[in-house]
């Protein structure tokens, strides 16, 4: 008795690991015949036997006397048709159901489509060598990764030629006009808060590292401390990549030079950026340290600035 | 105080005077101590019996004598009891003119140019680039002269036969040609068999075989070859390096060495292509191979006068005089800059250990060139510095700074007395070699420049870069 359960303990845990046998596994199984058949006389006499998964009795049987002839005939009709059953289903399907099977296939299908493009590319990667590239480099560079190279391009002539024209063809040509009441916030003053020459200005500026405030009297213009920025994130066009530079000044406010004077930083303002670690260099060789960048963003709303290099 | 009187009525200091390989001219004398440069020079060329009156330039350990001796004496606080070594160097007799100014922007590639070259006779000028193109450009009138298409990718090197007869280049698709200078035509089909791109090309030295037929090139796939361009076949396949071959010299005692990225150097003999000697010490790839007889090699026969010859027995026989006189007594020294920011000092032709390991860069050294006289080793790097170093026992002499960018190519005067760097930071730089110090710069490029050369007649430079335009440069 206590024989039999231990034997059945392990064909369940055998049956579990084998649930599903590939073709290869059957043959083996059926060589197996004489031995599996004795341990099964054995088995009939024993009551434990009675309870198997009932997935395992298929499988017994088909062990013992092979597949229904019509078995794989039928399996292929199946999935023939199992393509119209689905398709049929992802039509018909309604709400979250729909949903997951539109999720699915298009699952399948963009994984279908990378693994098509990557054999694509494995046949065809010989004739995308021989084509002539762009940026020519000499041989002692073709090994060297470019990582480095993201960070220069030493193209100053272009600025130089618009600096001469005196005028700049910016990436944000217009902006917005922000009216005075947008701008600035009327600060009551005096004992009785009657007197109202004072503003405080509600956009981003930036305060230069040297600025001491004025004695309250005369100070007409507050730039609260939360609103100042000292650094901006600035994407080379070319590149494509951002740097955090440090901010120099402000060199034009498109709003007028009233707001250029205080620094204030609004979407379309031209501010000059360090732009040292990023190592451009004249055409004379010398490093250039200062650059141009309009900013991208509404910083007053942002909490930072986004500016786009001028190159 | 007895002493003192003594000193100063003897007021001579023992000598020997040296050539450059220590062996001393005659027995040591008694020089005044006022003695300069200029009299030690009439002393040497006494005692050479020299017709012509050359110029020497003299050295005490190491640190050229500029002053007389005496003030020499009393600043270095040398002991005269001693005979005192000085070295005596001879210099060019002629002198070249450092370039100042650009003379000519000549656009016409399509894209980067990546290598220019003078003739070995400094009267013709090729350059290839990245349109697939090679190109010759007329120096009187400083126009296009030849175009010359074939190549199916980069023109990543080019390199003149040492009797400027031809110019082969090599392309990113690995076939050479052949190019005929005087039509600009290609001879023959390209030569295939460069499984990938060539990364050098060196020509047969014209000292070891007349008319020139053979020469060798290496490419990224490891393997260097040996091709006759009258059979217009390749002769001998170099195979060893597991790696990619950086560089290949042809040596004047006719020893093929090439650089490679598995960090060795192999030497290897030239008929049946049998490695002679692989030395290895390099951390990292090598980048850069020089000869201290490169320059000799390349110039074949043709020196400062600009002497033409008709027969090649007749270039054959000066080439080799050239050569024996510029070698000397001693072999041949081979330098190596490598990855590993490290340079090498070998006598392969001797010893397989090298003579000197030259540490003191701070990034990868790209390009390593002996003076044409071989008494210096100059050395570019990505640390944007050039050094100077002793050419025959590899001490460091001088860094020259000033670049922004990874200097990527340099190039002698002909006479020793100058260096060209050209870098990534579009500039050119001329330094003088005798003040270590600035002597020109060129800007003039609006992006980096990738090849420079100074033509050995030493009247022009030639540099391309990136900017797709070739600049002449005239002092």
């Amino acid at each position: 008795m206590t024989f039999g359960l231990s034997i059945k303990e392990k064909r369940n845990l055998s049956s579990k690991k084998k649930k599903k046998p590939s073709l290869s596994q059957l043959r083996v199984y059926k060589r197996r015949v004489p031995l599996q058949l004795t341990v099964l006389f054995f088995w009939k006499n024993c009551i434990a036997v009675v309870t198997m998964p009932q997935g395992d009795y298929i499988e017994r049987h088909r062990r013992d006397y092979g597949y229904r002839l019509d078995h794989f005939e039928r399996k292929r009709k199946k999935e023939a048709r199992q393509v119209h059953k689905r398709s049929a289903m992802a039509q018909k399907a309604l709400g979250i159901k729909g949903k997951m099977i539109a999720k699915k296939n298009y699952a399948e299908k963009a994984q279908m489509k990378k693994t098509l493009a990557m054999h694509e590319e494995s046949t065809s990667r010989r004739k995308a060598d021989d084509n002539v590239q762009d940026g020519a480099v000499p041989a002692y560079l073709l090994d060297r990764d470019n990582t480095t190279r993201a960070k220069v391009l030493s193209n100053t002539v272009k600025q130089k030629r618009k600096e001469k024209a005196g005028k700049w063809d910016v990436p944000l040509p217009k902006v917005r006009p922000v009216a005075e009441d947008e701008m600035f916030k009327v600060v009551r003053s005096g004992k009785r808060k009657t007197k109202q020459w004072k503003r405080m200005v509600t956009k981003a500026t930036f305060v230069g590292p040297g600025f001491t405030r004025k004695p309250p009297k005369y100070e007409r213009f507050i730039r609260p401390t939360g609103l100042r920025f000292t650094k901006a994130h600035v994407t080379h066009p070319e590149l494509k990549c951002t740097f955090n530079l440090e901010i120099i000044g402000v060199k034009k406010n498109p709003n007028g030079p009233m707001y250029t004077s205080l620094g204030v930083m609004t979407k379309g303002t031209i501010i000059e950026v360090n732009v040292s670690e990023l190592g451009l260099v004249t055409p004379a060789g010398k490093v250039v340290w200062g650059k141009y960048a309009q900013v991208t963003n509404n910083p007053e709303n942002d909490g930072c600035i986004n500016a786009v290099l001028l190159v | 105080m007895e002493a003192m009187v003594v000193e100063e009525i003897i007021n001579n200091v023992m000598c020997l005077l040296t050539d450059p390989d220590g062996t001393p001219l005659g027995a040591p004398m008694y020089l005044p101590q006022n003695a300069g440069p200029q009299q030690l020079q009439q002393i040497v060329n006494k005692l050479l019996n020299n017709e012509e009156k050359l110029p020497y330039s003299f050295y005490i350990s190491d640190e050229e004598l500029l002053v007389p001796l005496e003030t020499y004496l009393q600043k270095n606080k040398v002991s005269v009891e001693k005979a005192l070594p000085i070295v005596c160097q001879p210099q060019a007799i002629f002198r070249i003119r450092p370039v100042s100014r650009c003379s000519a922007t000549i656009s016409g590639h399509a894209e980067a140019v990546l290598t220019v070259a003078f003739s070995p006779d400094g009267r013709q000028l090729a350059s290839g680039s990245g349109d697939t193109t090679v190109r010759f450009w007329d120096l009187n009138t400083q126009t296009p002269l030849y175009t010359c298409t074939g190549h199916k990718n980069w023109v990543l090197c080019i390199s003149w036969s040492p009797d400027g007869k031809h110019l082969v280049s090599g392309s990113k698709a690995g076939e050479l040609i052949c190019w005929d200078p005087q039509t600009g035509k290609s001879s023959g089909n390209p030569l295939i068999g460069h499984k990938k791109w060539i990364t050098g090309i060196a020509w047969e030295p014209v000292h070891l075989n007349a008319p020139c037929r053979r020469f060798v090139s290496a490419s990224k796939d490891g393997d260097a070859r040996i091709w006759d361009i009258s059979l217009k076949k390749c002769v001998v396949c170099l195979s060893g390096h597991t790696l990619a071959i950086t560089c290949v010299k042809w040596g004047g005692d006719g020893v093929i060495y090439t650089g490679s990225q598995d960090c060795t150097i192999k030497a290897w003999e030239t008929t049946q292509g049998k490695l002679i000697r692989e030395l290895k010490g390099h951390g990292h790839w090598v980048n850069s191979l020089a000869l201290s007889t490169e320059y000799v090699i390349r110039t074949g026969a043709f020196d400062h006068t600009g002497k033409q010859y008709s027969s090649p027995e007749e270039m054959k026989k000066v080439a080799l005089e050239r050569y024996k006189k510029m070698r000397g007594n001693t072999p041949e020294r081979l330098v190596s800059g490598s990855d590993d920011f490290t340079m090498f000092l070998w006598e392969p032709s001797i010893n397989k250990r090298p003579i000197t390991r030259m540490t003191g860069h701070q990034q990868l050294v790209n390009h390593v060139y002996f003076s044409p006289d071989g008494q210096w080793i100059a050395s570019a790097s990505f640390d944007k510095s050039v050094k100077l170093w002793n050419g025959t026992t590899g001490k460091f002499v001088a860094a020259f700074r000033g670049h922004v960018g990874p200097v990527y190519q340099i190039s002698w005067s002909a006479d020793s007395r100058l260096l060209l760097s050209g870098s990534k930071d579009s500039t050119l730089k001329v330094w003088d070699i005798r003040t270590r110090k600035l002597k020109q710069d060129l800007p003039g490029h609006a992006d980096e420049v990738f090849s420079v050369d100074w033509s050995p007649d030493g009247e022009k430079v030639a540099s391309g870069g990136k900017d797709k335009v070739l600049k002449l440069w005239m002092g």
